[in-house]
């Protein structure tokens, strides 16, 4: 079922009696079916959102559908959603069993049937040998698969996720995104997670929306946001070696970064920032190119080289860092201290302007 | 390191441990030990030779006792439950107003930070026949002037005033307990309670009560100890005479203090000890008791 939400607004007030604007005027369009990834820095109000869709917390302004109903003034019982929290709220005295049943013998569901869909969720969760156990003898994947087992079985319109992930070991994080990713397939069941590691969100969603200060920066199919950044801030969120972020210039066609010619445009002369992705880099074997470092550090890791490389003026040109990365084919032989002509991919350097928004 | 340090354990526990021989095993072993004494006489320290069960056959044969046993238990049983539902509820429903809770709970602490005999004097003078505010406020509805502490007051009369009493001024402790208790329960629990469509009761009686209950069982035994001790209320409430007729409200520990003061007469100290050391085994009991039946639905 496809949520929408228009002009949603939500304000706290802090305790220096501040207005924060956790989530400011947000239009957001979720398509029914997909798994979404609500993605975003600590504060972003990306959790603020998933709660106001659930109803646990109310809007200051605008509106929510599902589908073609309005459910801004609902409580979250009647909107027919499932919740899965940060650290999974499982009843602690509660068996496994008592858990998953909760919801429904809240909604009067018969008992066969109850004890039935109960069973089904368990196996699909792959939980049914765990029934009669309390939370706390369940390892904390386990723990995650009750939650989503427990927000599933009522049969929502929506499920919604609070950092799924966040509490698991790395291993066992990618196999339970893996086994969200499973689960809402199987049930087609349109799915909104919110986390603020890009990876995580770029893995499994089928579209990514991110978010910084209560705004909408940008949504859409996560390799085409990694790859069309609309401004700074999601170029700089997205990707994992950090995108490298010079001050730049562009001088009659030519992009210029620490005096040296790195590529041409058509864009007019002005100060920029130019954003290039860690793999945006191409060894000019030729070594004709005027864009070119002594490397520093080498890391091999199976089939990548990671070139470390610090800038050579002390100026600020590389923005926040005094090094930038650099992957390239480990078939290079590449030592520290070589001298190293790049070439730079054109569809891997984003140009922005000095307030961060891509240059038109 | 441990077996080297030992002494040093016991060197802090010092003060703790002497005092405790002091002023409870020894005094507790003591009144085991004379509540076999036959026909004793503490002020002469004299003694028939030998031990004897018969201050026990005394005691519970002897009228008042019973009476004091009576009031004692319909005091605990009654008080204890309605004492331990209506404070939960109170502590709840503070909880649901974070405005106005830190002002309510003064207040509901205030009787706890009162003198116990203030209170019950002030109760008195509420369950007064003639101006009493209890009579005042039920004339309102019709019902003529009930006698509830005075010389004509029936048994059950008394016993609901003292249960009124006794239940209020148990309150304030438990209602403060129970509402910190509430504080340390995680808000998610209820959030996701609410998004499973769980009704305010139903909250209320399979998240609430069962998060709580290890400070339910707390509260239920302590105050049930409480209980078995009444003798300030009675006190308070109906004076020395410990009763509106003289001895109807009688509880354990006030038919023990009575014996007690009277042992110049022969064996009566025996007796008293006798009284002491049955109301020491029914409270054991009662706490095995409770400590047995709440395993199974205390949650930790």
């Amino acid at each position: 079922m496809e949520i929408k939400m228009a002009n949603l607004t939500k304000i706290f007030i802090s305790k220096d009696k501040k207005e924060v604007h956790a989530v400011d005027h947000v239009d957001l369009t979720i398509p029914s079916g997909k798994l979404i990834g609500l993605l975003g820095p600590s504060g972003c109000g990306k959790s603020t959102t998933l709660y106001l869709i659930a109803g646990l917390l109310r809007q200051n302004e605008g509106e929510i559908f599902f589908a073609d109903e309005e459910v801004s003034e609902m409580p979250p019982e009647k909107r027919g959603i499932g919740l899965v929290f940060q650290n999974y709220a499982l009843y602690p005295h509660m068996t496994v069993r008592d858990n998953i049943l909760f919801p429904l013998q809240n909604m009067k569901v018969p008992k066969q049937e109850a004890m039935e869909r109960t069973q089904e969720m368990a196996a699909l969760v792959g939980l049914e040998e765990m029934l009669n156990r309390k939370p706390k003898e369940l390892s904390g994947g386990q723990q995650q698969r009750v939650a989503i087992a427990r927000a599933l079985v009522k049969k929502p319109r929506v499920l919604l996720l609070d950092e799924p992930l966040s509490n698991l070991d790395a291993r066992l994080r990618l196999q339970t995104r893996e086994e969200i990713k499973r689960i809402q397939r199987e049930t087609g069941i349109t799915t909104v997670f919110v986390t603020h590691d890009q990876e995580e969100a770029m893995s499994i969603s089928d579209e990514i929306v991110v978010m910084k200060d209560g705004v909408i920066q940008q949504m859409g199919h996560p390799q085409e946001v990694y790859d069309a950044p609309v401004n700074l801030f999601v170029a700089k969120f997205l990707g994992n070696p950090q995108i490298n972020v010079f001050e730049g210039e562009i001088k009659k066609g030519k992009i210029i970064v620490l005096n040296m010619e790195i590529a041409t445009t058509d864009k007019p002369d002005q100060k920029i920032i130019v954003g290039i992705r860690p793999e945006g880099f191409m060894v000019d074997e030729t070594k004709k190119s005027a864009f070119k470092f002594e490397v520093n550090l080498v890391e091999t890791i199976g089939r990548d080289t990671t070139l470390i490389i610090d800038t050579p003026s002390d100026d600020e040109t590389l923005l926040d860092k005094h090094s930038f990365k650099v992957i390239v084919d480990a078939s290079y032989r590449i030592m520290s201290g070589d001298l190293v002509h790049f070439k730079v991919k054109p569809d891997k350097m984003h140009l922005f302007d000095l307030d961060g928004e891509l240059l038109k | 390191m441990e077996t080297k340090n030992n002494w040093r354990a016991w060197l802090y526990l010092a003060p703790m441990l002497i005092l405790m021989a002091v002023f409870t095993f020894y005094p507790l072993f003591n009144a085991f030990i004379i509540s076999f004494y036959k026909d004793y006489q503490p002020l002469l320290n004299q003694r028939a030779p030998g031990m004897t069960l018969d201050n026990y056959s005394i005691v519970v044969n002897n009228y008042f006792f019973k009476q004091a046993l009576k009031n004692t238990f319909t005091l605990a049983f009654i008080s204890v439950p309605i004492s331990i539902v209506l404070s939960l509820f109170i502590a709840v429903a503070l909880n649901s107003i974070p405005r106005l809770k830190a002002f309510f709970q003064t207040i509901f602490f205030l009787p706890y930070v009162t003198n116990g005999i203030a209170v019950g004097m002030a109760f008195a003078v509420i369950f007064h026949r003639n101006y009493g505010l209890f009579n005042q406020f039920l004339s309102w509805f019709g019902v003529a002037p009930v006698d509830w502490i005075g010389s004509t007051a029936t048994w059950g009369k008394q016993m609901t005033a003292l249960m009124i009493f006794t239940i209020w001024d148990s309150l304030a402790f438990k209602i403060l307990v129970f509402a910190s208790g509430l504080t340390n329960i995680d808000k998610q629990y209820y959030d996701a309670a609410r998004i499973d469509s769980a009704s305010k009761w139903t909250i209320f009686k399979r998240i609430t009560v069962p998060l709580l209950s290890p400070l339910i069982l707390y509260i239920s035994i302590t105050s049930m100890i409480g209980a078995l001790k009444a003798y300030n209320s009675i006190i308070a409430l109906f004076g020395e005479s410990l009763g509106g007729r003289p001895r109807d409200m009688i509880t354990i520990v006030a038919f023990v203090y009575q014996y007690r003061a009277d042992y110049a007469n022969i064996g009566f100290y025996s007796y008293a000890a006798a009284g002491a050391i049955i109301l020491f085994m029914i409270t054991l009991a009662f706490t095995g008791l409770q400590t047995i039946v709440s395993r199974k639905r205390v949650h930790y």
